[in-house]
């Protein structure tokens, strides 16, 4: 049976709590997401196979690689969406599908072709009274509830515009709010930059990393760009060859394995600020063929034998619970000493919105 | 006035033909039809399902034919054609009612086959236009019985679904992984708008269907911010296009079908126009 998300506790009282050694402790005990020999299957062909690794709780963790390799695939296996072909998803501490009433889910391109009226807070609502038969009149405390997550993620003032009126970041924002309204505890977003300028990537991302350091929200975010997520991000899910694999964030940025990753040429440039970022190499000769797979045959050549297997398991474990680290911290302070940045984004926010 | 052989003036008799018995039937089918049109016509949009309705009415014509030729009534045969197409494509999924191709690739052999079935007997050919253009003024005081039950089971339906549905329009997959169960809210949206197409095709038949059920709700969509004041606003929409249509097709020599998909298809230009306007 799927847990309704309103007889959880509000989302927002999880703010007020100090987030405090308590927690992280919690948080330790219980991953939030664990994967054990998982592998997926559409229409006969495997898409990705020996899936082992867990997710630490309040951790950001990035789900990368090419196209077609099964990222978004991935999320709907954790929403129990999608049958597995084989092993076993936990998802905090239930099985795949059993909890989705803890899970803010943001798919891609969230209600981009909505022709309907529905305004923003109506469609917040929805994330906490969407899933209910019968007649319910909208509670005092539910719109407070829905004006409080919108709060957050900086879309109360346009509460009232129709999502079809709303820019794609402010829509994006409006779908974070719906996911966040039941309280959930653990956020998946599929391509939450996809399609947005740089202003309003940036308010995501800030949106985000709010989440995670004030709430301590287990974020997962699909993403085919890692540079926007970079500061944010705790540790990765990188699908290559076929294969989930999970690092945190200092090992996924090898120049090597991100262009066997993505297919391209990637390089990996440190800056004296200690920032990191991930360019496309320079030109490549023209005579050079570049190492590219698709990610069905590489499933299929790619075959550990059990103890290996376990080895991996037992080491990714290790990786998680090694992962969490000050350094979403460090972006908070990072993005707040770049006001003018800021003003910026609001500045072509409010652009958008005119044109 | 006279063009050519065909009388255009103005029928001073008017009230007279108001006050008759059929226009009376009329009326009142007029406010079933529109309710149910308006409450549905909102969803159809939400679900970017305009097509498939449009279809179903289409899907309908060689049940409605079909049935003239067993002897059975129209509504009877066009409803079982339309809920069927209806739990098809319902069962097929949300994405199957925007595949335009397949859907319209169907659209067409049934309506080919809708002319093949009146052409097989003389009764069925005679009642063709009335089905495809519709026939308000023949409602009999049964179908009016059979519309209102529809309306009391479509408003109870409805208001009991009624956030489950419009979760699932707004996002499938979000709704999904929250529970609601989309396939039921599938079938259920489909089986609703067969319902709505068989009631509705009596007014201004299968190919002007349209205009009844989906552009008052787009007009009302553009005037309007929530949806149920969006379905109160496309109901009463549809109702001033139906009863307009019946009191000017009285007065003038214009076949009712034609009024009042005029009238609809007027309203929206002018909220599309004003809306054009105050972006300016």
């Amino acid at each position: 049976m799927r847990t309704s998300p309103t007889n959880r506790k509000p989302t927002m009282n999880r703010q007020t709590a100090p987030a405090s050694p308590q927690r992280d402790a919690a948080a330790h005990k219980t991953p939030a997401l664990a994967f054990r020999n998982v592998s997926i299957k559409r229409s006969d062909r495997i898409i990705w196979r020996h899936g082992n690794f867990t997710i630490p709780s309040g951790s950001i963790t990035a789900i990368v690689g090419a196209n077609g390799a099964g990222k978004t695939t991935m999320l709907k296996a954790e929403l129990g969406l999608i049958p597995l072909n084989s092993g076993k998803i936990t998802v905090l501490g239930g099985s795949a599908g059993t909890t989705n009433g803890l899970i803010g889910y943001v798919p891609q391109n969230y209600a981009g072709d909505i022709e309907s009226n529905l305004t923003a807070e109506q469609s917040v609502l929805l994330g906490l009274t969407g899933t209910k038969f019968g007649i319910h009149p909208t509670t005092r405390a539910q719109r407070a509830q829905a004006r409080e997550a919108m709060r957050f993620t900086g879309v109360d003032d346009k509460r009232h515009y129709r999502l079809s009126e709303l820019s794609g970041g402010l829509r994006q924002r409006v779908a974070i709010a719906q996911a966040l309204v039941s309280g959930p505890q653990i956020l998946m977003l599929d391509e939450p930059l996809a399609n947005l300028d740089l202003a309003a990537q940036h308010e995501i991302i800030h949106v985000l990393a709010k989440l995670n350091h004030e709430m301590g929200m287990t974020i997962q975010v699909v993403s085919h760009d890692l540079n926007m997520l970079l500061p944010i991000l705790d540790g990765a899910v990188y699908l290559l060859d076929g294969h989930p694999h999970y690092a945190q964030m200092n090992e996924v940025l090898d120049a090597d394995l991100l262009t066997h990753l993505y297919g391209t040429k990637v390089q990996v440039i440190t800056t004296p600020q200690g920032e990191m970022f991930v360019t496309p190499g320079p030109e490549e000769a023209v005579d050079t063929t570049p190492d590219i797979h698709r990610t069905t045959e590489l499933a299929h050549l790619h075959d550990h034998d059990i103890s290996d297997l376990n080895a991996n398991f037992e080491q990714n474990e290790t990786t998680a619970e090694n992962v969490r680290s000050g350094n979403h911290v460090d972006t908070i302070s990072h993005m707040a000493s770049q006001p003018k940045q800021q003003e910026e984004d609001s500045k072509t926010e409010n652009g958008q919105e005119e044109a | 006035m006279i063009m050519g052989n065909a009388h255009f003036g103005f029928n001073s008799e008017w009230m007279t033909i108001l006050s008759a018995a059929f226009m009376h039937n009329a009326f009142i089918a007029g406010a079933c039809i529109a309710i149910a049109a308006g409450v549905m016509g909102y969803f159809t949009i939400a679900r970017h399902s305009t097509f498939a309705a449009h279809a179903l009415a289409h899907i309908g014509l060689p049940g409605a034919t079909g049935a003239v030729l067993l002897g059975l009534p129209v509504s009877f045969g066009l409803g079982i054609f339309a809920l069927g197409g209806a739990l098809i494509i319902g069962a097929l999924g949300k994405k199957a009612s925007q595949r335009e191709i397949a859907t319209g690739t169907v659209l067409a052999f049934a309506t080919g086959l809708g002319l093949f079935f009146s052409r097989m007997s003389s009764s069925a050919s005679q009642q063709m236009q009335a089905i495809l253009f519709g026939s308000i003024l023949t409602i009999t005081s049964d179908q009016i019985w059979g519309f209102a039950i529809f309306d009391v089971l479509l408003l109870a339906v409805v208001t009991v679904a009624y956030r489950p549905l419009l979760f699932s329009s707004l996002d499938e997959q979000v709704a999904q992984a929250k529970g609601v169960p989309v396939g039921i809210m599938n079938v259920l949206f489909m089986t609703i708008m067969a319902g709505v197409i068989t009631v509705a095709v009596p007014a201004v038949g299968t190919l002007l269907i349209f205009a009844l059920v989906v552009t008052p709700a787009a007009t009302a969509n553009i005037l309007t911010s929530t949806p149920l004041r969006s379905m109160l606003l496309s109901s009463i929409l549809c109702l001033a296009s139906i009863w307009g249509g019946l009191v000017i097709s009285a007065m003038f020599p214009a076949p009712p079908s034609f009024v009042i998909v005029a009238i609809s298809t007027f309203f929206w230009l002018l909220a599309e126009g004003v809306e054009a306007l105050r972006h300016h």
